[in-house]
């Protein structure tokens, strides 16, 4: 699918080329920086925008021509988009009433909503009287009221503080195993996706880089881009030869390449939890600097210096002194993790 | 709430009533008293050439709604003036009508510019006020005449073959009202849909309502407040409408406004335009009354 603003020299391919099957049933999360189009890509699949060229297939069944309210797809808006007239009721009931269901079981399935997002205490007062978190809960229930096949979520969490958010996200996953509905999840939050999802779609300027399961995508990214978005990455320049992995200096520092790595030279990555540190000289490790350590509570940030000036982190668990002994400037010996190198494309 | 707090906001209080004191006594004075007066008047009898004589009489109030045979002397129903009220009601609901038809797609035109060029449509929307109203309804005059710039179109386009009378009927004071009155619904309508949350439109459309329902069901709910406050600016000042059925309706289309000016006029009778003049006012406090119910009804549903 392409989705193109504008036209001419203004043109900008706000999803260049974007292809995705998404399972039903499924917790999908697309994840990407700002801009990179991911908002775009979910007003497509509703119905608020038309592809410049490409299908949207629901269940085999083409509904690319189709209006918004001819989709058996429901958003829950970034802003919630309530509607200030109505009570919290009436706005949860407002899709099953549009759909010319009878009074009956209108009422009946609002009720079943209320009490899903525990909101009963609510029902008569208007958008305006609750709280963040409790709008996002009608705009949920608004969403999931009509018993979409897909349920499209732009950032829902993003207005809330850190603590109602994690709320939140274990309320969602809550109601996506209940419903079994499929939902579209956007966010920019790679903690979020990771601890939701089923599967990631990582986006960048358009384009769909990587989809995979979380740990896949921790642990396997295809590209710098991923590596860098998804956790913290240190990056080293290296080679890949029949033999192994090298450091540009020349050092050897991995096993087997993996299969299927092109021979010649790479950017390697590895995770800061996935660098150990050791005595200075041991053989066969690297000798690096301490230029800083960073206390964050469970963990400590160790920034070092390699001989040939490529500055990594890596994290340690902090012990129960709290101080791992590690003075600027101090000499230490640095290991990577059997099989914790990652070979990127680009 | 504690003694010195209580205290505190009793000053508070005393002090708000002192600083707007002078207002208020303007008000009274410059409001109430003209009002008062015509209510006195209402209830005195005419004067032989007009002015009232200081003496009780209910006639003023007996002639506004009933007559007395002249050769007979039974009393019936004043046809005429009941004509006259239901023509200035109608026309007014009309005008206030055509005006909202017109203005919200005008209205909701204007919102939906880029906010640099709103400016310059509410300007031009407000251009004809800085005429006088007096001339403008003569430029109406000449657009609809029988010689007009209209007829002389339609039949220069072969369309009619005779002119068509518009002048002096009810259908050209409500054309010169809904043109008069039409910056007045635009206004308050574009203050209400600058406001409204355009993403409530693709909400509804989210639900599964079509363009219909979606202007019925959240549009027209949310800018209510904007509706009502046009219908009336329209409404109020229609009912007591002078110079365009005046011009327009060329005396034969009277409304309140100008049957009150007879009796202070020609008629002679200023205990009747006194009594004309409260009814009037009793009919756009009913008017607003109503709209102040439908309103607040709205805000108790809830
Ligand atoms: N209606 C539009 N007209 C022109 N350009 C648009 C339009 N909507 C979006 N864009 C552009 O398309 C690109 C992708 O926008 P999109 O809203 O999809 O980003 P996003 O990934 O949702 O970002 P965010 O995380 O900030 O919400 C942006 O560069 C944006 O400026
Ligand atoms: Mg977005």
């Amino acid at each position: 699918m392409v989705k193109v603003f504008g036209s001419g020299d203004h043109a900008l391919r706000a999803l260049d080329d974007v292809s995705l099957t998404i399972e039903t049933g499924e917790f999908f999360t697309l994840l990407g920086p700002s801009g990179c189009g991911k908002t775009t890509l979910l007003r497509c699949i509703a119905g608020f925008e038309t592809p410049t060229a490409g299908a949207i297939l629901l269940s085999g069944r083409d509904f690319t021509a189709e209006p918004p309210n001819r989709r058996p797809v429901n958003t829950v808006f970034q802003s919630y988009a309530l509607f200030p007239h109505l009570t919290v009721a009436q706005n949860i009931g407002f899709g099953l009433e549009m759909l010319g269901r009878p009074r009956a079981e209108v009422a009946a399935t609002v009720e079943r909503m209320l009490a899903l997002v525990k909101l009963e205490a609510f029902a008569g007062r208007r958008p305006q009287q609750l709280s963040g978190g409790q709008q996002q809960r009608v705009a949920l229930a608004r969403a999931l009221a009509p018993a979409p096949q897909v349920l499209l979520l732009d950032e829902p969490l993003s207005a809330l503080d850190l603590k109602l958010r994690k709320e939140m996200q274990g309320e969602l996953k809550r109601l996506q195993h209940e419903t079994g509905i499929t939902f579209v999840f956007v966010t920019h939050d790679q903690e979020e996706a990771l601890t939701m999802s089923d599967r990631i779609g990582v986006m960048s300027e358009g384009r769909l880089l990587q989809i995979g399961a979380p740990r896949e995508i921790y642990n396997h990214p295809v590209n710098r881009f991923v590596a860098d978005f998804i956790g913290e990455t240190n990056f080293l320049r290296g080679r890949v030869a029949q033999d192994g992995l090298y450091l540009a200096t020349g050092e050897r520092v991995g096993a087997a390449p993996p299969s299927g790595a092109r021979i010649g030279e790479a950017t390697l990555a590895v995770r800061p939890e996935q660098v150990r540190l050791e005595g200075p000289g041991d053989p066969g490790s690297l000798s690096a600097r301490v230029t800083q350590t960073v206390y964050f509570g469970t963990d400590t940030h160790c920034h070092l210096h390699l001989a040939d000036g490529t500055e990594i982190i890596a994290r340690l668990q902090s012990p129960p002194s709290g101080d791992v002994g590690l003075a600027p400037g101090a000499e230490v010996g640095v290991r990577f993790a059997e099989g914790a190198l990652q070979v990127l494309g680009d | 709430m504690g003694g010195a707090e209580a205290a505190r906001s009793r000053e508070r209080a005393r002090t708000g009533w002192l600083l707007s004191a002078p207002a208020l006594v303007l008000l009274l004075v410059a409001a109430s008293g003209p009002l008062l007066i015509v209510l006195v008047y209402s209830f005195l009898a005419p004067g032989q050439y007009g002015n009232v004589v200081w003496q009780f009489s209910l006639d003023g109030w007996f002639q506004v709604f009933l007559q007395r045979d002249i050769f007979d002397g039974t009393v019936g129903p004043a046809d005429a003036h009941l004509t006259i009220f239901w023509r200035s009601v109608k026309l007014s609901i009309l005008t206030t009508l055509i005006t909202f038809a017109l203005g919200l797609p005008t209205a909701w035109f204007i919102a939906t510019r880029p906010p640099d060029r709103r400016a310059m449509w509410l300007f031009l929307i407000t251009i004809p006020f800085w005429t006088n109203l007096l001339i403008r309804t003569f430029a109406i005059m000449e657009v609809i005449r029988n010689e007009g710039l209209l007829n002389n179109l339609l039949i220069g386009l072969g369309i009619i073959g005779q002119p068509v009378q518009i002048v002096f009927t009810e259908t050209a004071v409500l054309i010169g009202m809904a043109y008069v009155y039409l910056p007045l619904m635009v206004l308050p309508l574009f203050a209400a849909i600058d406001r409204f949350d355009f993403r409530m439109i693709e909400a509804g459309y989210d639900l599964y309502a079509s363009r219909w329902q979606v202007l019925r069901r959240v549009i027209l709910p949310i800018i209510r407040p904007g509706i009502v406050a046009g219908s009336i600016l329209v409404f109020v000042p229609s009912l007591g409408a002078y110079v365009t059925p005046r011009v327009l309706g060329g005396g034969k289309q009277m409304m309140i406004g100008n049957f009150i000016e007879l009796q202070f006029g020609q008629g002679r009778n200023w205990p009747l335009g006194a009594a004309l003049s409260m009814l009037l006012l009793a009919i756009v406090m009913v008017a607003l009354l109503v709209y102040v119910r439908a309103t607040t009804r709205e805000e108790r549903d809830g």
